[in-house]
């Protein structure tokens, strides 16, 4: 009986070497592929870094766009006008609609219903929204306008907030709300004081995570801030210059001029490394709450 | 012996000092001449209370009463309905759907399952502690304000005042005299503990409710938390729900015993740990199921 | 009055009931704000883009060609776009990614892990109009100079497709290493413990218990394919007549709106508006998919 088992168990049994092999070759596609999106992540990176950095220079920042020349100024401005603006309403709506569903819709109809509605709106895409806010805000206006510009990205962003909230609170120990209610307090008071202290950092990231992935959206801006070669400060009424609009038509309708492409590229990295940065402090603060 | 105990009424009411002899208990189904001597000295009395958990029926036909300035001991294997029956005290059953309650409890002979009650204030008069210490995500002095500004508007002066009056009587304010403006959370499990017996102190209720009290916490902090219950119910009625039969022979005065959902026994404690009238009673303080 | 409330008390609680109400309603409003959202996206779409729909009628789904000048409008190139460039970016983003959840979850070094992993995440963050240049600057010309018979032009439905695939690599990566994670380690711990191969072990034990998370992350990642514009409005070649090849160039519904938009006025712009709902209700659909795969998923999930 031993001797049977021994040989059984021998590296050499055909059955355990057709399964070390197939392991093999599987490990081997995953460490390929592992390889494979990584290197091509890298090149778009590298691309990116190398391209944009020798575009990139102080009137990038001080100069307006024009049609030749000129620098990214005022969509830079712009840009970060209609995305704090966006943010701004957007964690007002978000947040209160996530209290709602974590704190008082419960597993009612109503709440799962707008749950899942949500969550669909989340993943929706971009340009569909744009159009929305062109069909109901440019439209009726009569032009486009930064606030048609927020209010695509507020919508863009909502979602996120909801999801981030409602999650947050949801991890906030039901006896820690119990606790403040055997002391006689109120359901809103709890939730102000109580449940959003707990979840602050966590929404925090949310908001973050948002606002990062607003920030470089550029399809529902063609339908509603458009862009302009002008410095705009805070006329929101009218045509509002950003970054993405920029990016899109130096490389289109403008790429014959090479100096609007290199200024594209550096326009492309101040993006991307502004929102590695919201990301990165997302992660930073939510990872000093767990810690 | 059957565990039909539906109508019975397990009373122990206080009168003056000598609060063992007056005590009344009517043990066997048959009999059911009922005599609360004296009601006036019951702070809660429980009368034919039901709970549901959805189709789970978790307390069946609970009779007592919880005299005044005194300790009450709830003890029972898991599961028995300790904990459940505490926590209809306070109400804060309602804050979750699908529990339902019948049956009344009277504080200072008002049924609190009125529905005219407003469970806030009830909870106010009926303070909670739990399990597992449950500091706010805020500083140790915003722990104690919190409840206090409920109900009170006080000065900065009155309500730095009242933090201090409440910490010195949880047996906390020389640890954290310094630290009133760290946060909550930053204190050792047993000063947690005491900071939410202080929170609910300060907001100066009736009966303090203490569920498990010193379940997570070290011999040291239980010892303390102890002390501290002895000294309480000089101003307070403290009914408790522990797993621990040492602490229940320790600290209370009265000591309730349930099973399933059902009160089997409810006496002095001395009584109850030397004498137990019913054998399922002896067969769980002697250890053989539990 | 009930518990003695003192005239303080009672001043406090009629305070504080009225605010309780005043805060459970404003946030149900806000909450309630979702579905008038979805309401009116929908409404608005159908409204705008009415008159194309009732001139053109079925004939707007078959009509191979997409002519402003001559009136005719036709989204077959377009949902043929769409759909193929989808289909290349799921075909190759997948196997990719789930060799790289494999590789992060199974043997990447301790050491590796978490840089390795925050990388993948921080990458799905990357805004696709960078991947869009990145394909029209740098795939594209490649594409062109290496394979000239395949790719004439460079640009086309499956340069389209690669950039989409390279761009929801880290999605369904991030997805499949989360759900893949929600697996206890005991389960792994005691198929190991059998002698499994870690490929078994991921075959056997892992796919089966989060299979729905990962066919919700994979159709989320198409959701993004179908409804993304600024990757694929670059490098699709904007041919609007219908081709029925895989290479060659052509139009994807989010790229024609992008593309024509700006200049379209009337009937031209109701037909973008059609194509949008088109494009809103086929997302919808397998977006709605997606969730109730996750959600079933996270029921069963350990908590």
């Amino acid at each position: 009986m031993s001797t049977h088992t021994s040989t059984h168990l021998t590296p050499s049994n055909p059955v355990y070497r057709r399964r070390r092999m197939l392991n093999r070759l599987v490990m081997l596609f995953c460490v390929s592929a592992a390889a494979f999106g990584i290197l091509w992540l890298l090149l778009i990176l590298f691309s990116l870094v190398t391209k944009g950095i020798t575009a990139l220079d102080v009137t990038v920042f001080t100069e307006r766009t024009r049609m030749t020349g000129g620098g990214l100024g005022n969509a830079i401005l712009g840009s970060l006008i209609m995305t704090s603006l966006a943010t701004v309403a957007g964690t007002i709506v978000g947040v209160a609609a996530g209290t709602w569903l974590a704190e008082y819709g419960g597993q009612s109809r109503l709440a799962n219903l707008t749950r899942f509605i949500n969550d669909v709106l989340l993943s929706a895409p971009s340009i569909i929204v744009g159009l929305y806010i062109y069909a109901i805000v440019v439209l009726p206006t009569g032009h486009f306008s930064g606030w048609a510009g927020v209010a695509a990205l507020s919508v863009l962003i909502i979602p996120v907030v909801i999801r981030a909230t409602e999650d947050m609170l949801r991890l906030v120990p039901n006896t820690l709300r119990e606790a403040a209610s055997a002391l006689g307090a109120h359901r809103w008071w709890v939730v102000c004081k109580v449940c959003y202290g707990g979840a602050r950092a966590g929404i925090t990231t949310g908001i973050l995570l948002g606002c990062a992935r607003i920030s470089g959206e550029t399809a529902p801006l063609i339908f509603t801030s458009l862009n302009t070669n002008q410095w705009n400060f805070f006329d929101l009424g009218s045509e509002m210059p950003n970054l993405p609009m920029t990016l899109y038509q130096n490389m289109t309708i403008n790429s014959f001029i090479p100096r609007q492409v290199e200024l594209a590229w550096a326009g492309a990295l101040i993006l991307t490394v502004a929102i590695l940065v919201l990301n990165i402090l997302a992660r930073v603060i939510a990872e000093r709450k767990k810690g | 012996m059957t565990l039909q105990s539906s109508g019975k009424t397990f009373a122990y009411a206080r009168t003056g000092a000598n609060t063992m002899n007056t005590m009344t208990r009517s043990m066997s189904g048959d009999d059911v001449s009922t005599t609360a001597t004296s009601t006036g000295s019951a702070k809660l009395k429980v009368n034919n209370l039901n709970f549901h958990y959805g189709d789970f029926q978790a307390l069946k036909q609970i009779s007592l009463e919880i005299p005044s300035n005194q300790v009450t001991a709830f003890i029972g294997p898991s599961g028995c309905g300790k904990s459940t029956l505490l926590r209809c005290f306070n109400r804060i059953h309602d804050l979750y759907p699908g529990l339902r309650t019948d049956g009344e409890i009277l504080l200072n002979g008002q049924n609190i399952n009125d529905k005219r009650i407003d469970i806030h204030l009830l909870r106010a008069r009926i303070g909670m502690v739990f399990q597992k210490p449950t500091p706010f995500p805020m500083t140790v002095f915003d722990n104690i304000a919190f409840g206090v500004k409920l109900y009170e508007r006080l000065s900065s002066r009155d309500m730095e005042e009242r933090v201090e009056w409440a910490l010195k009587k949880a047996a906390l304010w020389d640890e954290v005299k310094d630290k009133l403006r760290k946060n909550g959370q930053s204190l050792s499990g047993g000063q947690q503990q005491r900071l939410c017996i202080a929170r609910t102190i300060a907001v100066k209720p009736e009966v303090i409710l203490l569920d498990e009290p010193t379940s997570a916490l070290d011999p040291i902090s239980t010892g303390y938390i102890e002390d501290l219950i002895n000294e309480l119910k000089q101003d307070y009625t403290i009914a408790m729900v522990t797993h621990n039969m040492q602490q229940a022979a320790r600290v209370s005065d009265v000591t309730a015993f349930m099973y399933l959902g059902e009160m089997v026994e409810c006496g002095p404690t001395d009584g109850i740990f030397t004498h137990p009238e019913k054998k399922q009673t002896e067969d769980y303080i002697t250890g053989r199921y539990g | 009055m009930l518990l003695d409330a003192t005239p303080g008390e009672q001043a406090a609680l009629r305070r504080e009931h009225r605010r309780d109400r005043f805060f459970e309603l404003s946030t149900r409003g806000f909450a309630l704000l979702v579905l008038v959202l979805l309401a009116t996206i929908l409404g608005s779409l159908i409204v705008s883009g009415w008159p194309a729909l009732a001139k053109f009628g079925w004939g707007f789904f078959t009509e191979d060609r997409w002519a402003a000048n001559l009136n005719r409008f036709g989204a077959l190139p377009a949902i043929y776009g769409t759909l193929v460039t989808s289909a290349i970016a799921v075909a190759i983003a997948v196997p990719v990614s789930l060799g790289i959840a494999i590789f992060l979850t199974e043997k990447c070094p301790r050491a590796l892990r978490r840089p390795l992993g925050t990388t993948v995440e921080l990458l799905a963050g990357v805004p696709s109009i960078i991947y869009g240049m990145w394909g029209v600057e740098v795939l594209a010309p490649f594409l062109q100079s290496h394979f000239p018979s395949l790719f004439p032009a460079g640009t086309g439905l499956t340069t389209a497709g690669l950039i989409l695939a390279v761009m929801i690599i880290p999605f369904i990566t991030a997805i499949t290493r989360d759900v893949m994670q929600t697996v206890p380690p005991m389960m792994r711990e005691s198929a190991y413990g059998l002698g499994c191969t870690t490929w078994e072990v991921t075959r056997h034990v892992i796919f089966p218990s989060v299979k729905a998370g990962m066919v919700g992350g994979v159709i989320l990642g198409l959701g993004r394919a179908l409804g993304e514009t600024m990757a694929v409005t670059f490098v699709i070649g904007n041919n609007l007549f219908f081709n029925p090849t895989i290479t060659g160039q052509g139009t994807s519904i989010a790229a024609l709106i992008a593309n024509q938009f700006p200049e379209a006025d009337g009937l031209q712009r109701s037909a973008l508006l059609a194509l949008g709902l088109m494009l809103f209700v086929i997302t919808f659909i397998v977006l709605a998919l997606a969730r109730v795969m996750l959600n079933r998923m996270d029921q069963r999930a350990p908590k």
